[in-house]
């Protein structure tokens, strides 16, 4: 259950539930399911620190992120934010809280009004906070683009004259421009080139240097996350199968779902990749409107038992884990076993 | 009718200055394009050049009843009827397209016409579009039970026999200006209005209105700055066709008796009192039905071409026309320069290709 516990805490997800009604179409529109998104995710975030969320799309990551934000409500649990208790706050309780947590969204393209210059996006956070206008504003906003590598001059330009990486960077900018303490990336750089990737990578970098940062870091892409996180969660259909520092989660994965996430990461070095064994997983994401019993992996599972259908795991530490390493199996894979080689979905 | 002339004008410049003031802010690029491809479509364009031909020839009605002398309402039984009591040819006696049936002076009475008709239409146009835009707005923003209540009555106007209704409307209110203004711009808010409200919809689920959200930006602040500034292409485009519907509304309203009262001229009460002489007075009957038509025909040819500039993808009726014809001579041509069909050889044009 617990998470890392880093003796200062910025963020705390305690049991964290968010179903989405589905309603039947018609005039009384009666509710016929529930869209698990998120089903009872507690995590925390060290001050300072970055927490990667990795998963498959529809894994609940995004969700996760906008309840954190307070963009959607939360069905259940609690988030803490500082100390303070923030879940399902009114908006105008929000307000003050908007300034300390900040959002960087997935596609450039999309998170920034066409119809509106840069420096009026940029200038947004100061204008909705009154915390800067006029000739002051403006000093404020080309100080931001300068500072994420963009041109002053270019102010008065619209989105469209810029670049996806640049756009990104504009997207940064106004994250940045009130000074928060947390900002929540969703899947910054999945929609730029690689090469680009690196410089934004790098950005955020940074940023969290100069400015003490917090990140919640979300991405599908296991090697970015490996390379900004401090450490990981990865999550399968609305859970968190494991959770725990960087280098054991990556090194040593105890969970079938995250050894065969890592088995699918092309490998830069082709020795590597020859003697790598692909994990395939056999079938697709099962549905999240009605989740499998027990494990929700066990459907897909190499390592699937009977009781794995039946008893749903709790995140805990595993033997010769570390106490920050807690993963929700029954059947923690050991260190050296060959995945590949075991069940149905071996063959490849 | 002057006032009303008046207030046209002062709508239509202020109107013309928000649009000025928004381009500026907020998207001149978008509107400098729109304008570069308008100006390339010589349809539209000379539709433009009617339209302002005929808002001239609106406002300038008292000048021209100063040279002629001839106010809308006085009648010159003397000089603008003939022995018989019908009315005079067009160029008689200083009466530049004839008299009407009560030996008015029809040229000054069409232009006074005009008045009332752009009078109506721009007004209705108006107030339709603000309504259409607040009621769509706010159903498509907010959601939920508010756009269910909106939504159904936007729905239940649309499905109303408006043409009936109006009637009955003008029957029981009683004709006069302002119940032709109601009426016509309670019909013409609906299909406004559901239109803004799908466009919101899809913009509402843009990351742009989330990050205005996590911001800490509230519902108003959103719909102005975020969603609306996107909408004004489709809107400008709909309030242009809308204007020459009002315009043929009122005409028909006061066809029947049941729009703007005589003496006060309408094109549309003009063409009532045409019909008792159109055997005798051709001109009594053309020349405000040809009024009538030009100016339906430069509004929805001016509407179609702006909608054709904003979106170059959509297929322009002229223009696929144009590249049929083409093709089809280059396929005559071939024929008869080879002799055997070559169509597949000859390029076939892109529709949006245009002029």
């Amino acid at each position: 259950m617990s998470a890392p516990a880093g003796d200062d805490v910025l963020v705390r997800v305690e049991k964290l539930v968010k179903h989405f009604p589905v309603r039947s179409g018609g005039l009384v529109r009666r509710t016929v399911g529930q869209v698990h998104a998120v089903d009872d995710v507690s995590l925390s975030v060290p001050r300072g620190k970055t927490l990667g969320l990795v998963g498959e799309t529809g894994s609940g990551k995004s969700t996760l992120a906008r309840c954190l934000a307070g963009l959607i409500p939360v069905t259940s649990g609690r988030v803490t934010f500082d100390g303070r208790d923030i879940t399902n706050l009114p908006r105008r309780a929000m307000q003050p809280l908007r300034r300390e947590i900040q959002m960087i969204f997935q596609d450039p393209y999309s998170s920034l009004n066409p119809r509106r210059r840069v420096g009026a996006i940029i200038g947004d956070p100061f204008a909705i906070h009154k915390t800067a206008a006029g000739a002051k504003r403006k000093r404020a906003v080309q100080e931001l683009m300068e500072r994420v590598g963009l041109n002053p001059e270019h102010y008065n330009r619209f989105p469209a004259e810029f670049s996806g990486g640049q756009r990104q960077r504009i997207g940064v900018a106004r994250a940045l421009a009130l000074r928060p303490k947390l900002i929540i990336c969703d899947e910054p750089v999945s929609a730029l080139d690689v090469s680009i990737q690196a410089q934004v990578l790098n950005l955020l970098a940074d940023l969290q240097r100069d400015y003490g940062l917090t990140y919640l870091f979300i991405a599908h892409d296991l090697e970015v996350v490996r390379h900004v996180s401090d450490s990981v969660a990865v999550m399968y259909l609305g859970r968190i199968g494991e959770l725990g520092p960087r280098d054991p989660v990556y090194g040593s994965p105890r969970h079938p779902y995250t050894t065969a996430l890592l088995s699918a990461a092309p490998a830069a070095d082709p020795d590597t990749a020859a003697i790598r064994k692909r994990i395939i997983l056999a079938g697709d994401v099962p549905s999240p409107i009605d989740p499998p019993s027990g494990c929700r992996f066990h459907p897909r599972c190499p390592k699937a038992q009977p009781l794995c259908s039946q008893d749903e795991p709790q995140l805990e530490i595993k033997a010769g884990d570390a106490a920050t390493h807690v993963t929700a199996c029954h059947f923690p894979v050991m260190a050296g076993e060959n995945l590949a080689a075991v069940g149905r979905s071996g063959s490849s | 009718m002057s006032v009303g002339g008046i207030e046209v004008e002062g709508r239509e410049a202020v109107a013309a200055e928000a649009q000025l003031d928004t381009a500026n802010v907020e998207g001149r690029t978008q509107w400098q394009l729109t304008w570069r491809r308008l100006r390339q479509d010589k349809v539209a364009m000379a539709s433009l050049v009617v339209i302002l031909i005929i808002v001239a020839l609106a406002l300038a009605a008292p000048l021209f009843v100063s040279i002629t002398h001839h106010p809308p309402n006085v009648a010159y039984p003397n000089t603008g009827e003939d022995v018989a009591g019908n009315p005079v040819g067009p160029g008689t006696n200083g009466f530049w397209l004839g008299t009407d049936g009560t030996g008015r002076d029809l040229f000054i009475r069409i232009l006074y016409g005009a008045r009332v008709s752009l009078f109506v239409g721009f007004v209705t146009t108006a107030i339709g579009a603000v309504t259409g835009v607040s009621v769509g707005l706010i159903a498509g923003y907010f959601g939920g039970v508010v756009d269910t209540v909106l939504a159904r009555f936007t729905d239940a106007v649309l499905a109303f026999p408006y043409v009936v209704l109006a009637l009955a409307l003008a029957v029981v209110l009683g004709p006069s200006l302002s119940v032709i203004i109601a009426v016509i711009a309670f019909f013409s808010w609906a299909a406004i209005a559901r239109i803004v409200r799908g466009q919101t919809l899809s913009i509402k689920e843009k990351e742009y209105i989330e990050a205005a959200r996590s911001l800490g930006a509230g519902p108003f602040r959103i719909i102005f700055l975020d969603i609306l500034p996107n909408l004004l292409a489709p809107v400008l485009v709909i309030a242009t066709l809308y204007v020459p519907i009002a315009v043929v509304f009122e005409a028909t309203l006061s066809y029947l008796g049941l729009g703007i009262q005589p003496p006060t001229a309408s094109w549309g009460n003009i063409l009532a009192d045409a019909q008792n002489f159109y055997q005798t007075s051709w001109w009594y009957v053309v020349f405000p039905a040809a009024a009538l038509l030009i100016t339906t025909l430069a509004f929805n040819l001016l509407g179609d071409g702006i909608r054709d500039a904003m979106d170059p993808r959509t297929e322009r009726v002229f223009a696929a026309g144009r590249a049929r014809r083409r093709r089809r001579r280059g396929k005559r041509q071939a024929l008869a320069d080879g002799g055997s069909d070559v169509s597949h050889v000859v390029p076939s044009v892109p529709p949006a290709g245009g002029s």
